[in-house]
Parts: C-alpha cells; structure tokens; sequence
C-alpha cells in the first residue's frame, strides 16, 4: 500500500505557509478593498489553510482512498444543512 | 517492528486494520471528528444564516473584538499544530527524547491559547460585551465556547499523553495513541482556522 512509504512531509514548510496565510488575512481585512472582494479572498484563504491542515498535518494526502471517501462525506451533508434551513428562513 | 508495519496496522504485533484499511483507532476518530463536522457545521451555519439570513442588524467584528491578539492566539494554535506533527514524526522514528519534548511543547501552546481565550473573554464582558449582546454575542460566545471547551479537552487529554510517553508508553513502535490524538488535536486547529476567519475577520 502506497500509505507506508511516503516519507514524512516538510512540516516546517507548511507551518511557514500557514503563517504567511495568517498574516495575508489579516492584511485584507485592513486594507479596506470592496466588500466582497474582501468577503471572497478569506473565504477563499481559510480554505487553503484548512486543507493545508487537513493534507499534511492530518495526512489526509497519505491515507487510502476509501478513508478519504469517510472523510468527505460529512461535507455535502453540512452544505445542504445551511442551504435548506437558510432558504427555509428565506421563504414565502 | 518497524515503522513500515506499524503504518500498515500491526502495531503492538496485532493487527488491528479494518475494512477501510487503516488501524481500528484512527478510522474511530475519523469517525467521530466527520461528526464533530456536522455539529460545528450547525454552530457555523447558524451563523452565516443569522448573520446573512434574516436582515438583523449586525456590528463590524472588527470594531468588537481585537484582531491582532487573536490573529496571534491563532499562530500559536498553528504552532501547537506543528509540534503535534513534530511529536508524531519523533514517536515514528522511537525518538523517545524529541516525543516528550514536542508533546510538552503542544501542552504548553494549547494551554496558552485557552488562558489567552480566557483574557479575551474577560477584556470584552469588561467593555460590556456579553452572550446577551445581541445575536452577535450570542453567537460569538456559543461558537468560541464550544471550541475552547474542545481545546480544554485537548489539553487535558494532551497531558494524559504526555505522562504515558514519559512513562515509555509509547516506545517500541506503539505509536498509534499519538497519531491518533494528534488528529483530533488537528482538527480543532482546523476549526479554530475557519472560525476565526467567520467571526472575527469577515
């Protein structure tokens, strides 16, 4: 199984990544550019730092197919949650 | 026994591999942190829905909370994230020194994030901002709450750990119990990454 010998990832690189995110995320929020432009980019940085987390820290990128099919499951269902209540308060 | 077959579920010499082909107890906390998703999932969800749903008036976070205090407390959650994996990486390679020294290391950098909580709570109930301020309040305390409630949890658990490693629990190629809470401890990093970004940024 291809699990057992990937080497150990550059942990220092990612933690460095991350930093730098942070410090970028911050920055937007300071830098006072149009709202959804500001809205967009953190949403779109915490994902990257969060599947930054998820693939190296958690060794998501390592592990077999079928547990990563385990792991996603939950994501569609979470999207649904919000969008169904959120229409429902939405509603006529 | 080698780390190539502890990686494939033999650790301690049994083999403890399911159905999913990873160790019995890694597969448990993957299946408990999907439902740990799901219950952060209506935490947030009520949030977003509140917040962009209803029309309710709603303050700048920014103008509430202290951005830069918290934008450190998250780089030393991130670090102890790091040390967690660093801890991991030593318990792998039986390096009994650098596993007690890195599992210190994220004690110390959980417990600091919860006291720096716990500071930040006690600045803002000063200036009157309390779970009974609004919908913001409301939803700031339930959602920061339940995540410090679970960085508690870490950090207790953390230390549990860490007396068990200094207790040579894990030598040998027993290093399952460190992978295994390593990634709850990742997954509360995880979740603190997309709240702080919700909460106090956006």
């Amino acid at each position: 199984m291809e699990t057992a010998e990937h080497k150990a990832p550059n942990y220092i690189a990612v933690w460095a990544a991350l930093a730098v995110l942070t410090v970028v995320e911050v920055a937007v929020v300071y830098l006072h550019l149009p709202r959804r432009l500001t809205v967009v980019s953190l949403v779109f940085l915490a994902l990257w730092k969060a599947m930054l987390v998820a693939l190296y820290f958690m060794h998501l990128r390592f592990e077999p197919k079928r547990l990563l099919y385990v792991v996603l499951a939950p994501l569609p269902l979470a999207v649904i949650l919000v969008v169904g209540v959120m229409h429902g308060f939405r509603g006529p | 026994m080698t780390a190539h077959a502890a990686a494939h579920g033999m650790v301690g010499g049994e083999r403890a591999q399911g159905a999913v082909g990873v160790h019995t107890q890694k597969l448990g906390m993957w299946v408990f942190l999907v439902s740990e998703v799901m219950f952060f999932t209506a935490l947030i969800g009520s949030y977003i829905i509140l917040r962009w749903g209803t029309g309710a008036e709603w303050p700048e976070p920014r103008t509430v909370l202290a951005i830069p205090v918290t934008a450190v407390n998250t780089f030393i959650l991130i670090c102890s994230s790091v040390s967690m994996v660093k801890a991991y990486a030593a318990a792998v390679k039986d390096d009994q020194a650098g596993l007690k020294r890195w599992l210190l290391a994220t004690v110390v950098g959980g417990a600091t994030f919860v006291s720096v909580q716990a500071f930040e709570y006690h600045h803002l109930v000063e200036k009157g901002f309390l779970p009974g301020s609004g919908l913001f309040g409301a939803t700031f305390y339930t959602m920061t709450g339940f995540h410090g409630f679970h960085v508690t949890c870490g950090v207790l658990s953390m230390i549990w750990v860490t007396i068990r490693a200094f207790r040579g629990k894990y030598a040998g190629g027993k290093f399952q119990g460190i992978e295994t809470i390593g990634l709850y401890w990742h997954f509360v990093d995880l979740v603190w990454i997309i709240l702080f970004t919700i909460v106090y940024l956006i």
